[in-house]
């Protein structure tokens, strides 16, 4: 479905030189699969995903969707920012019914999906609200409906729930499991489910999530270090999840390599002189 | 928002009715007491008597009218310029550091000296007077339209095209809407700075309009009239920049 074929990106600093952020990055992501990238904090996972989104152009390699190699932006995509990404001006309505409304749909339309959808993450009664009126899981909640409403096979995501207190942020990736598992149910195929590629720097809620934990080496020139899949019935109930055995025994297995990364990261930082 | 900021925005405005009548006051009485001298400061009772002698004979209206008119049409059309080069300049960056120092180098001209050779092209009528609002105007909305697209935010910008905006769309529902911001703030100062032109306009080379009024009042060493003339155009001034303030209200609305 989405696959990335020895992508590398090289960035210019402000003082001429060449920073290689990405290096050769391989990575095949099969329809209907969730798969997690984890990294120490300035690794690369966000450019790795604007790559796949089409806002970034790889420096070398090639990124193919279905097969076609991936020219502009991805059409087949959705993306969910780690920062706020509704538009401050427009109602929650407006904002939800945004890409029906970009794509040329009628008004009247494109609202009433708009509030069937506003409905379907619990916020019909704040179809009215503007952005600054919403807490942030609303917010998050909202954006969600936006990206799902408009029924693209990939799903792609930036940390989405990072700037959530731990509360708010294990109900979102509830809710965000129960959309995309709902899809599966439909019809009983795993091919139904959209294809997720979910960028997180924490470990807990990667595994708790995906179906592969892909884990991605401190930069520059990060590369892939490991994938690792996660053997966790569907579905999950992420309440009770963390304290199984088989949910540990895979925390521990994987941290193992992260932890490194992480430590290397640190050191690059001048965490440690 | 709160009851305590109810009160507190009650007292202020207590305090400058206050501050204002003071200050009248004491004029007054200097003049009175012979302190100063009506030659030159006049006294706020004659002012007062000769804005309502304007009003009451109708005299006042056709000068502001004249004034007010020229300020609007400079307005609309300095923001019309100002706004559309900023947006052109701000989505074509080549264009925008070609034209760099020749629109700091225009900016840097100093009105007042432009007067006399806007006065010669367009005559004593409206258009010398809209002509100079307008080199006043267009910079200020110029720079904050520039801004204001140039600040959009990336994540919104990157969201929108990624739900499959054209750039038509983009501009439509992410850069006019976050550049109206910087365009609104600077509605006030581009009004104000609008009169100006106007006013100095009228000063320098008119035959009606308020500027005119206050120098011909100079002419005659009336410093009633002047004062006068002030007093209603700076009464104006805070009229209209209530109702912009109203207007910005409205439209950031979203913004809490």
């Amino acid at each position: 479905m989405l696959e990335l074929d020895r992508v590398s990106r090289d960035f210019t600093t402000p003082d001429g030189r060449t920073y290689r952020a990405l290096d050769g990055i391989s990575l095949a992501v099969e329809a209907g699969a969730f798969v997690a990238i984890v990294g120490p904090s300035g690794c690369g996972k966000s450019t790795l995903l604007n790559i796949a989104a089409g806002l970034l152009s790889p420096t070398s390699g090639a990124v193919r969707v279905q097969g076609t190699p991936l020219a502009g932006i991805n059409r087949h995509a959705t993306y969910m920012f780690q920062q706020d990404a509704l538009l401050p001006w427009k109602t929650a309505r407006d904002n939800v019914a945004l890409g029906l409304t970009l794509a040329g749909a009628a008004r009247a339309d494109a609202h009433a999906r708009a509030d069937d959808w506003l409905a379907r993450v619990g916020l019909a009664a704040f179809a009215a609200h503007y952005p600054s009126q919403l807490s942030g899981g609303m917010r998050k909640r909202a954006i969600m409906a936006q990206n799902w409403m408009l029924d693209r096979p990939i799903v792609l995501m930036d940390e989405p729930f990072s700037a959530l207190d731990v509360h708010t942020r294990q109900q979102m990736e509830s809710e965000l499991l129960a959309l995309w598992e709902g899809d599966g149910q439909r019809s009983d195929a795993r091919d139904q489910r959209k294809t997720v590629l979910f960028v997180t720097h924490d470990l807990e809620e990667a595994i708790a999530l995906a179906d592969d934990v892909v884990v991605l080496s401190a930069g520059p020139s990060a590369h892939i270090v490991g994938r690792h899949a996660v053997a966790l019935g569907r579905p999950r109930d992420l309440l009770e999840l963390r304290t199984q055995p088989a949910f540990v025994e895979l925390y521990r297995a994987i941290w193992a390599v992260l932890r490194d990364e992480v430590m290397k990261s640190q050191r690059a930082a001048g965490g440690v002189r | 928002m709160t009851i305590d900021d109810g009160r507190s925005r009650s007292k202020v405005l207590a305090a400058q009715a206050l501050l204002g009548a003071a200050v009248l006051v004491l004029w007054q009485a200097l003049v009175s007491l012979h302190v100063l001298d009506p030659f030159f400061v006049s006294r706020p009772s004659d002012i007062a008597a000769r804005i309502v002698r304007w009003i009451v004979t109708g005299s006042l209206w056709g000068h502001l009218a004249v004034t007010l008119e020229g300020s609007l049409i400079g307005l609309l059309a300095g923001a019309a310029l100002g706004i559309g080069l900023g947006f052109a300049l701000a989505r074509a960056p080549f264009l925008a550091r070609v034209f760099d120092p020749y629109i700091k180098m225009l900016n840097a001209v100093p009105r007042v000296v432009l007067a006399p050779l806007f006065l010669l092209w367009f005559g004593l009528g409206i258009w010398s007077k809209v002509a100079l609002a307008v080199t006043l105007v267009f910079f200020v909305m110029f720079f904050n339209t520039y801004q204001g697209v140039r600040d959009a935010d990336r994540v919104l910008i990157d969201n929108v095209r990624m739900l499959g905006a054209t750039e038509r769309q983009l501009i439509r529902h992410v850069l006019v809407p976050s550049a109206l911001t910087w365009i609104f703030s600077s509605l006030q100062t581009s009004l104000g700075f609008a009169m100006v032109g106007a006013v100095v306009g009228e000063y320098l080379g008119a035959t009606r309009g308020l500027g005119y009024v206050i120098s011909q009042a100079e002419g005659t060493f009336d410093t009633t009239g002047v004062f006068a003339g002030m007093t209603v155009l700076a009464a104006v001034v805070v009229i209209v920049s209530a109702a912009v303030t109203r207007l910005e209200r409205w439209l950031l609305r979203w913004k809490l």
